[in-house]
């Protein structure tokens, strides 16, 4: 399975090759050790979750990749390069976009505006045309809001549109920041969570948008999801941590009778 | 009834983020226009173009800088007047070394000065936040107000220490000193405000909008999904510096004729934050409004006596004044803590849907 | 010109040891001054988040009424007891009419709000006690105002009396706030409420009850400040400046440190001192007691930017 061609899947999707690599990365916060030494990569067109008890250090691991933290030790490695130490924003710009877990939108924007923010890296009009207006600036707005049209038909939240993202409800507010990121067009995908606190319907409406996303423009995603059902789903290969620690890596049916994993992991009621 | 938007569909995106998306909003601003440009002109006396309608068009103009800053990128300034001050030098040394030099030309450069300063003193704001930072540009305030006095060069060495406007031609009239007519005067600001205006909104509404606002309401969120923040935070401060500056310049050499280095202290730096902060922060048209009560408001105070033929003393009017709009500050903070643009959007709202409401 | 910066201020300071201590003197009395009034944003800012800029009118209203109703002929003890009564008075109807209905506003907001505070008092005071420039009543209230000479390393250290009981005065009240808000329950109840609202209202106090208290104790302190303050330069609406130097204090020191309010002030009012006459009145034409500490706590902050005593704030997402 792990030959450098990828695989094929059991509903027959091709998975490419290795778009991200982590290698033997460790976290420290203080004394506090969040990651330790963990390894796993993730290929291109793949779905790839990881879990974990609260406090694995999932969050953390994603916060490495958008290059919010930098590890203590270890390497990341992307579209076949090792990746230099680099400002959270110049991993954007390199096709990395991501959600949150705690929603980070605007919450001063409309839905609209928040979702042109994920168009942003895609824009570089000058300030004197956007003063006026004129030229590059408008063929750009005009251009990227077409794309950000796309993706709120995909999403199907024509309707708030013009709302100012503080007046909605927690379920849409999630679905916007998926749009935000979306709108990006990101080669990988990162989602932190994207269905805490959602109801069974909420949750089911989500997994399909992932599942949706990943098969029409084939986009690589990297999840972090409680619901174990919903991992078992939709995702490809899961990445099991606990305390900080790798203790399971393999497919779904792999991970579910992994016997550390079930220890440690879904043998806790959650 | 007033505002309908039944029947007024959008074809196209272009259509769509036009200005006025509402044709009502389009009449009412082809109303304002027109007053400003031609009603006024034709009925304002001596006393409103210096009381009232110059001072409003440049206490807006400075707000709308403060605006972009604190309100559209949100970083809170206390020092707002010092950079009034940068513009206001200047444009003296650049008049009285340049001589030939177009006034309103000098006017205009003069915000490259004050958005060179302003770039300069915002790069603390890639460390500090809030209210740090708010204390932090009072070093700006301070600094500078005390550079004006002590820097003799800026004053050309007067005796008194003040910059006096020298009388300044454009095309065979007088637009600046003391030989300059208000009505003249008024068209020059009213210009060079009504084109600042447009490009304000223009660049509060695209990008670079999107990326203040982005960086105001959650910086990390920002930066992650790929806003450089130096880059957006200092853009800020360059584009409102510079409006401020062209204020600062307006200030003296359309309207207060002369200037003094306290004249751009900690009072004035307030009163265009009041100016801001009472219109609505993150808006364009909430200057315009802020500027219209807090100019307006002593006007009427200082008129309103004498018309009634209430004897009370000048001083008194001073007083009573500060206390009002003191009291009248936290009255509108308390009523409607986003100003008079955002109670403005609710009345709209309720036209809008008037008279069917639901 | 390297010389006139490195070198020759060093040289003044240990060619003339008693001058240096006469100046690091005047810097102690202002810093304590300031530490005072910072002390008083701290309070009010841990138990509201509210940046209080109305501090500094306060300074200006209650020597204003101190002296006011002294003029009137009330006995001056008397008067500092109806003007402790004005300023409590002050704190219930701030806390009533202004802070209560603002709850939960953003902070600039609640800034702003103490803006409008601060315009309101200026009128006000300009109403009732006009704005000319009045004499603190310091003998009337028992302070000396002799002065003791010292001769140290052989030279001579002038100490005025009134410096030294405001210097007293003020430390008297420092440790005293300091007690209070470590042994007492409301004092702790404050400190809790700048880590976590919860936890304070489960002392079962009252927010509000709270807010007039910081509010009231912002009072005192600003009737310490202002006889102080007022006995050295007189008292007018000047005085309101000298509350704007407790921003750089609270910059250094952080918004929410106690110490830091302490130490920062005391810091910043020797410093500037220093920097004013052995840099400032040479090099620079003097007056920079307007903006040194304002710059130095910026250029700290560049390195610090959680300031001298603030917490690393490590942010999350
Ligand atoms: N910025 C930080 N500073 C200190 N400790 C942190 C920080 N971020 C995370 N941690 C710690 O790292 C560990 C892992 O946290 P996190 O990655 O959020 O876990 P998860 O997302 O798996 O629930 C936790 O013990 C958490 O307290
Ligand atoms: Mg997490």
């Amino acid at each position: 399975m792990k030959d450098l061609k990828g695989y094929v899947t059991a509903d027959g999707r091709q998975i490419g090759g290795v778009l991200m690599e982590m290698r033997n990365i460790t976290l420290k916060f203080g004394g506090v050790v969040a990651i330790k030494d963990i390894s796993f990569d993730v290929r291109e067109g793949e779905v790839r979750a990881i879990i974990g008890p609260n406090g694995a250090g999932k969050s953390s691991m994603l916060n490495i990749i958008s290059g919010f933290y930098t590890p203590s030790e270890g390497e990341v490695w992307y579209k076949g390069e090792k990746r230099p130490p680099m400002k959270p924003y110049e991993v954007a710009r390199q096709g990395v976009a991501r959600t949150f877990q705690n929603i980070a939108l605007f919450e001063g924007m409309t839905v609209l505006d928040n979702i042109m923010t994920g168009r942003l890296t895609h824009m570089n009009a000058g300030l004197v045309s956007q003063a006026m207006w004129w030229g590059k600036a408008r063929d750009e707005e005009i251009a990227n809001r077409e794309k950000v049209e796309e993706v709120i038909d995909f999403l199907e939240i024509q309707n708030i549109r013009k709302t100012p993202v503080g007046r909605l409800p927690y379920g849409l507010k999630k679905r916007v920041e998926l749009a935000r990121a979306l709108a990006a067009e990101p080669s990988i995908l990162l989602l932190d969570e994207p269905m805490a606190g959602m109801n069974v319907e909420e949750k089911e409406d989500m997994s399909r948008f992932i599942l949706d996303v990943n098969d029409e423009f084939g986009t690589t995603i990297a999840l972090i999801e409680h619901d174990m059902g919903v991992v078992m789903d939709i995702s490809d290969r899961v990445v099991v941590m606990d305390y900080g620690k790798k203790i399971g890596d393999g497919t779904p049916d792999e991970v579910r009778n992994n016997q550390d994993v079930i220890d440690a992991y879904l043998g806790v009621q959650h | 009834m007033l505002y309908r938007t039944a029947g007024q569909f959008k074809t196209s995106y272009t259509a769509d983020q036009a200005l006025f998306p509402i044709r009502q909003d389009a009449y009412l601003l082809g109303i304002i226009l027109i007053f400003a440009w031609v009603v006024f002109p034709l009925t304002a006396s001596e006393f409103t173009f210096q009381t009232l309608l110059i001072p409003i068009l440049i206490y807006s103009l400075a707000a709308m800088g403060l605006n972009i800053l604190t309100g559209y990128a949100g970083q809170l300034s206390l020092g707002t007047a010092a950079f009034m001050g940068v513009g206001a030098y200047a444009c003296y040394k650049m008049v009285t070394i340049m001589p030939w030099m177009n006034p309103v030309v000098a006017i205009l450069l003069s915000g490259v000065f004050s958005a060179g300063v302003g770039v300069a003193f915002g790069i603390p704001s890639l460390r500090i936040k809030g209210f740090y930072l708010a204390i932090a540009t009072l070093a700006a305030q301070f600094f500078l107000v005390w550079l004006f006095e002590k820097w003799a060069w800026l004053y050309n060495y007067n005796a008194s220490g003040a910059i006096q406007v020298p009388n300044l031609k454009m095309f065979g009239v007088y637009i600046a000193g003391p030989q300059a007519d208000s009505m003249i005067q008024y068209f020059v600001v009213l210009g060079i405000v009504t084109l600042l205006t447009l490009l304000c909104i223009n660049l509060t509404r695209g990008n670079l909008g999107r990326t203040w606002k982005a960086t105001r309401d959650m910086d990390i969120a920002a930066e992650l999904i790929g806003i450089n923040l130096m880059k957006s935070k200092l853009t800020a401060f360059m584009v409102s510096s510079y409006v401020v500056g062209v204020a600062g310049a307006l200030f003296v050499f359309m309207w207060r004729g002369a200037a003094e280095p306290n004249l751009f202290d900690i009072p004035l730096s307030f009163r265009i934050l009041f100016i801001a902060i009472i219109g609505g922060l993150g808006s364009i048209m909430g200057n315009y409004l802020g500027a219209i009560l807090i100019v307006g408001l002593p006007v009427m105070l200082n008129t309103l006596p004498q018309t009634l033929g209430i004897p009370i003393s000048s001083a008194m009017v001073e007083h009573l004044n500060i206390m009002i709009i003191g009291s009248l500050i936290i009255f509108f903070l308390i009523i409607e803590p986003h100003g008079l643009a955002r109670l403005w959007a609710l009345i709209r709202e309720k036209l809008i849907i008037w008279p069917f409401p639901y | 010109m390297l010389n006139d910066i490195f070198v020759a201020p060093f040289v003044d300071m240990f060619a003339a040891p008693d001058f240096l201590m006469q100046v690091l003197w005047e810097g102690l009395v202002s810093g304590i001054l300031y530490a005072l009034i910072a002390l008083g944003f701290v309070l009010i800012y841990r138990s509201s988040r509210i940046f209080n800029f109305a501090q500094g009118i306060m300074v200006v209203f209650a020597a204003l009424t101190l002296v006011g109703l002294h003029a009137m002929g009330v006995p001056a003890w008397i008067c500092i007891l109806l003007t402790l009564g004005v300023m409590f008075v002050l704190a219930v109807v701030i806390e009533r009419v202004v802070l209560r209905p603002l709850v939960g506003q953003p902070d600039i907001i609640l800034f702003m709000a103490t803006i409008g505070i601060t315009l309101f008092l200026i009128g006000l005071g300009e109403i009732i006690f006009g704005g000319e420039n009045k004499v603190m009543i310091t003998e009337e209230l028992g302070i000396p105002t002799g002065s003791v000479l010292l001769e140290p390393f052989g030279g001579l250290l002038i100490l005025e009396q009134k410096d030294i009981t405001a210097v007293i005065v003020a430390a008297l009240l420092v440790v005293g706030l300091l007690i209070f808000l470590n042994k007492t329950r409301m004092g702790r109840a404050i400190r809790a409420l700048g880590d976590d609202h919860q936890a304070a209202l489960s002392v079962g106090i009252s927010l509000q009850t709270i807010w007039v208290l910081v509010w009231f104790i912002a009072g005192i302190i600003a009737l310490v400040t202002g006889i102080a303050w007022g006995a050295r330069a007189g008292v007018s609406f000047a005085l309101e400046v000298i509350a704007y130097k407790a921003l750089p204090v609270l910059m250094l020191g952080g918004l929410e440190s106690i110490t830091g309010a302490i130490i920062g002030g005391l810091m910043i009012g020797m410093l500037e001192k220093l920097f004013e006459i052995y840099w400032g009145q040479p090099l620079l034409g003097g007056n920079t007691e307007t903006w040194f500490a304002f710059v130095l706590a910026l250029i700290v902050l560049l390195f610090r930017p959680q300031g001298l005593f603030g917490e690393r704030i490590i942010e999350r997402v």
